[in-house]
């Protein structure tokens, strides 16, 4: 955002590898954002661009398979890499929150869900039991969960997937964290309850003043709920800008190509642009500076030239490209 | 339409029997019910969307319409046949079976592994269609193949070597190996990319267009049903709540339920955003409905004494739309979206 207001979240050229048996897989290079306190920013892309490598990456959480080659993560200006790993345990779930994608799996099937709740509070901020049950009372009730006592000894399984949701929200905000991602919230719930949970979210945001990370692929709903919005592509990010700015303006063709296909925005199914080809496969070694080039409809020989680094375009606009619309 | 419909469907239902009656307690039988009184028909290359949220019975609804399960109650006729005696069973065996296919919502978890991508297209066509000779086989299923953009040196692959969007469309090419009339399609693009849907749903649309296929297009996306469907059906805990042509069910619905629905999908287009309308309280439970009230009430933000009272029927108004509401006449209130949404604009830091 603007310089005047200090980052609770900066993340600097993250770069990360997978090595697998079948060669190093390039995941992210050189991703860079920033999150103010009490902004929602949506990070958009197509599955496999590196949304939740990146998420993951932040909260310390990532496969064993992967390497963090470089890059600074700093959350209030504290190096959260150089963090010992005990240090980093404490921060995670006290200070940073992450929801997960999907909540019947993220839950443990065979404990009721108040005692998942009452983990997160025993651990980072250890009180009576009748105190922690109290608070997890609070926090069922925070997340508008009708009659918290009878359902915080209800098993996931008895719960429908949106009150499960809230079950993990309330889980992650219980010790009042400064961060929260939410890693598609919403993937597999019906359109009405994606609408309660995203309210949701967007209000316990802006009470608690919480910085957010809104992971997603369905550019309509972080338009909704998000101030900014970061697109990836391939791991890297192709373009940064306030929500009325990227869809008045946007720059990056890969930008335009998602938006042409999304089918909102059209009248008839003939309107629909699909953007060809697929990610590029990211094990090969020779990967070009630009990974959209292949898929481009404005590529260019100068597109092969390599330092290509997201560029101010306008007000809190950056795009990664050298011949932006 | 003139033409007879390939596929009509009258007061059909599909109980589930959860707990048996028992003629010492006296207890009544506790039924699940599934899919409850629906009629509709589908005429050769319509395409219909069925919308409404998980649990209402679409997919329930989709499976009795191909065949898949056996009715509790009502008609089924294909060519104006009735097939209502006929067990799934025999539906199978029988050569009816490939006038009517489906295409699973998951293309991952609905292909054998274990199958090459010819073979996993040429199963529908051997079991049904009785080819004379492998070059028939071999004809037949490249012909598929091309008619869904299916590049030919895929064939020999299994599918984990496949894309996604590659899989979907070998779930589509399956269905269409047999030359069906109707296509089922139970959520085929939920699983894909916004870029990827785009290409499948454009595919269907040419599918429908140059081989006069109709689609019945199962789906919880309404924005998605709008572009390929000239008519929608929204169901709500197994019933119709209103049913009728796209654009004007999509730009003045009649029934507060799918204004919840419309008003829930998130847009991108400032003009089309449209005043939330929430849906609360808790549905009611399918499990032994109550028939002396509306199935909406405790959760529609129109609600009256009325609606408690008498279980609304599916009427159809002076436009030719069905709907199931008692206040249904009552104009819709007009559609007033904001040119710019303050939830568009960053919101000051608090």
């Amino acid at each position: 955002m603007t310089s005047t207001t200090p980052p609770l979240l900066s993340v600097r050229d993250l770069t990360v590898d997978f090595r697998t048996r079948h060669g190093t897989v390039h995941v992210l290079e050189n991703v860079s954002f920033d999150l103010a306190p009490g902004e929602i920013i949506g990070i958009v892309g197509e599955s496999g661009s590196g949304k939740s490598v990146t998420a993951f990456a932040i909260m310390g959480i990532l496969d064993k398979a992967a390497r963090i080659l470089s890059g600074d993560i700093r959350f209030e200006n504290r190096d959260v890499m150089a963090m010992s790993p005990r240090a980093r345990d404490l921060w995670r779930g006290k200070e940073a929150s992450i929801i997960f994608q999907n909540p019947r799996t993220a839950l443990n099937p065979i404990r009721p869900v108040g005692d998942q709740i009452a983990d997160v509070i025993a651990r980072h901020t250890p009180a009576a039991p009748a105190e922690v049950k109290a608070r997890v009372l609070q926090a069922m009730r925070q997340v508008r969960i009708p009659d918290p006592e009878k359902r915080m000894s209800a098993y996931p399984f008895e719960l429908s997937g949106g009150l499960c949701q809230r079950i993990g929200i309330a889980a992650a905000l219980a010790c009042e964290p400064r961060l929260l991602i939410a890693d598609e919230p919403t993937t597999g719930l019906d359109v009405t309850t994606q609408a309660v949970i995203m309210d949701l979210i967007r209000d316990v945001a802006r009470a608690g003043n919480l910085g957010t990370v809104l992971i997603t692929h369905d550019l309509a709903l972080a338009s909704e709920y998000c101030d900014r919005i970061v697109v990836m592509h391939a791991g890297h990010v192709v373009e940064t800008a306030p929500v009325a700015e990227l869809f008045a303006r946007p720059r990056h063709p890969y930008t335009t190509g998602l938006l042409g296909s999304v089918p909102s925005l059209v009248e008839s199914v003939h309107d629909l642009r699909a953007i060809p080809g697929s990610l590029p496969d990211l094990r090969r070694s020779d990967l070009p500076p630009c990974r959209f080039a292949d898929r481009c409809p404005r590529h260019q020989p100068g597109c092969e030239a390599p330092g290509l680094r997201p560029e101010p375009a306008g007000p809190n606009h950056l795009v990664a490209c050298r011949y932006p619309l | 339409m003139s033409q007879s419909p390939i596929l009509c469907v009258e007061n059909l239902k599909k109980h589930f029997v959860l707990k048996h009656s028992n003629a010492l307690t006296g207890r009544e039988p506790v039924k699940l019910h599934a899919v409850d009184d629906v009629s509709l028909s589908i005429h050769p290359g319509e395409a219909l969307g069925l919308v409404g949220e998980s649990g209402c019975g679409k997919s329930t609804l989709s499976r009795l319409l191909c065949r898949l399960v056996d009715a509790t109650s009502g008609k089924l006729f294909v060519d104006g046949r009735d097939i209502s005696a006929m067990s799934a069973a025999a539906f199978s065996k029988s050569p009816l079976r490939s006038d009517i296919q489906m295409v699973f919502q998951d293309p991952t978890e609905s292909l054998n592994p274990r199958f090459s991508i010819f073979d996993l297209i040429a199963d529908p066509l051997r079991q049904l269609k009785r080819p004379k000779n492998r070059a028939e086989v071999q004809a037949r299923v490249e012909a598929a193949a091309r008619s869904v953009n299916l590049p030919l040196e895929l064939l020999s692959r299994f599918p984990h070597q496949l894309s996604g969007g590659q899989k979907a469309r070998v779930g589509i090419a399956r269905a269409m190996v047999v030359e069906p009339r109707l296509l089922v399609l139970d959520e085929p693009t939920s699983a894909l990319d916004v870029s990827v849907q785009a290409t499948v749903l454009q595919l269907l649309d040419k599918i429908r267009h140059e081989q006069g296929v109709a689609l019945l297009f199962v789906s919880h996306d309404l924005n998605v049903v709008r572009l390929l469907c000239s008519r929608i059906v929204v169901m709500y805990l197994g019933q119709v709540v209103e049913s009728g042509a796209t654009d004007p069910l999509f730009h003045h619905p009649a029934h507060p339920y799918t204004r919840a629905l419309l008003s829930a999908i998130p847009t991108l287009r400032e003009g089309a955003r449209r005043e939330r309308i929430k849906l609360d309280g808790d549905p009611q439970s399918p499990i032994n409905p109550s028939g002396t009230r509306c199935r909406l009430y405790g959760r529609c933000p129109a609600q009256q004494a009325l609606c408690n009272r008498v279980e609304p029927e599916l009427r159809t108004l002076p436009d030719g739309r069905q709907v199931r509401c008692h206040f249904a006449d009552a104009p819709a209130p007009p559609e007033t979206a904001p040119a710019i949404d303050p939830e568009i604009t960053p919101a000051p830091l608090l």
